[in-house]
């Protein structure tokens, strides 16, 4: 497998503005059918991209033992590599609620209807930033099936990221935080983490590939 | 995540957010010697020059005993203890690729019995995360999980 951490190292500004400016359409189109399915506003901001030592990503989430749900979606194609979807334990609560139509407390258990109704938001999110990207990259991306995990925020980034080969010390990191207007905050991330040779693809197709 | 410290017996030594990397800790005690390792995958690939080669199994133990050598430990006499390996997300066409949890453990127990440590406890597999705490005191490996009680290896 080709060096993630020196390809890494060698993006610059104009390789990070091009990813960014896909992941803003591919959030946006997200922030539309997520306030479509939940009858709110739901916003999106604009995506951060960064380069990160893969320790330090569980920080963003409040903590290594912080309590998150994870949707982990694998993605196929002309590029592979996965998106991971991670809300807080309240947030995940006021979706929920939202969603089923009932109070949710996800702390007593998870169970089947919140289950997929976390995968099913997940799935959307999924979709709409992932047209996103093949539309712009003229590329196939094929979402597989979702699977949910509600655990430590450090045990969960930790799997996300190694199964998905980013075996290096550093992690490409394209982050959307979900906001909404609903009474309670609503605090989510979106990231989309291509193995390293997708990487390569991403940055051909966007014409801003380094050597 | 990938890292390593050793330490005397004031010491406890704690690694956070096991998920389908291993905690291994070798424990000395006579000399009240430990060290743990936060191991994130079972070999490290010969072609790799950079990297920590804390977070391969077979580099960290190499490194977790001869630091606990320099330290004073008796290597001879060291006991292992393991946690994690998880497999946190559960797809239905799971693959070799995927199984990385076992793959870590197979890979330190293989490296373990190969130099004739025991390992004396273990709280792996599964599907959860898990904290492992070292208290060099005693020797004693508690794990904390979310879903379940502290549990005393």
């Amino acid at each position: 497998m080709s060096n993630l951490d020196d390809k890494l190292s060698k993006l610059g500004p104009i390789q990070l503005d091009a990813l960014r400016e896909v992941a803003s359409i591919g959030a946006g189109n997200a922030a539309t059918s997520l306030s479509e399915m939940l009858n709110n506003k739901i916003d999106m901001k604009v995506p951060k991209v960064s380069i990160l030592p893969v320790d330090q990503v569980p920080e963003m989430m409040g903590g290594v033992e912080n309590l998150i749900t994870a949707v982990l979606v694998r993605i196929k194609g002309d590029i592979n590599g996965g998106v991971l979807f991670t809300l807080d334990t309240s947030s995940a609560n006021t979706l929920l609620s939202l969603l089923i139509g009932e109070k949710v407390n996800i702390e007593d258990s998870i169970g089947e209807i919140e289950d997929s109704a976390l995968k099913e938001i997940a799935n959307i999110l999924t979709g709409s930033n992932l047209n996103a990207f093949s539309q712009m990259l003229d590329i196939q991306i094929k979402p597989e099936v979702p699977s949910l995990a509600y655990d430590m925020a450090g045990a969960i980034l930790e799997v996300a990221f190694i199964e998905l080969g980013q075996i290096g010390d550093y992690s490409l990191v394209i982050e959307t935080e979900v906001s909404g207007s609903i009474a309670e905050e609503i605090k989510g991330h979106f990231f989309l983490i291509p193995d390293p040779d997708s990487l390569d693809v991403i940055l051909t197709k966007l014409g801003v590939l380094v050597d | 995540m990938a890292d390593l410290k050793v330490g005397n017996k004031d010491d406890i030594i704690i690694t956070s957010g096991l998920g389908s990397c291993v905690g291994l800790t070798l424990y000395d005690n006579k000399s009240q010697i430990g060290g743990m390792a936060h191991i994130m995958l079972p070999e490290c690939p010969s072609n790799r020059k950079q990297g920590k080669p804390e977070k391969y199994a077979d580099t960290a133990i190499e490194i977790l005993i001869d630091k606990l050598q320099k330290k004073g430990a008796n290597t001879r006499g060291l006991e292992a203890k393991m946690a994690g390996g998880a497999q946190m997300f559960n797809f239905s066409n799971s693959n070799d690729r995927i199984r990385i949890g076992d793959r870590n453990i197979e890979a330190v127990e293989k490296i373990l019995r190969s130099k004739n440590i025991p390992i004396i406890g273990a709280e792996v597999r599964e599907n959860y995360g898990r904290t492992m705490e070292l208290y060099n005191d005693t020797g004693k490996v508690i794990i904390k999980t979310v879903k379940h009680d502290n549990i005393v290896l």
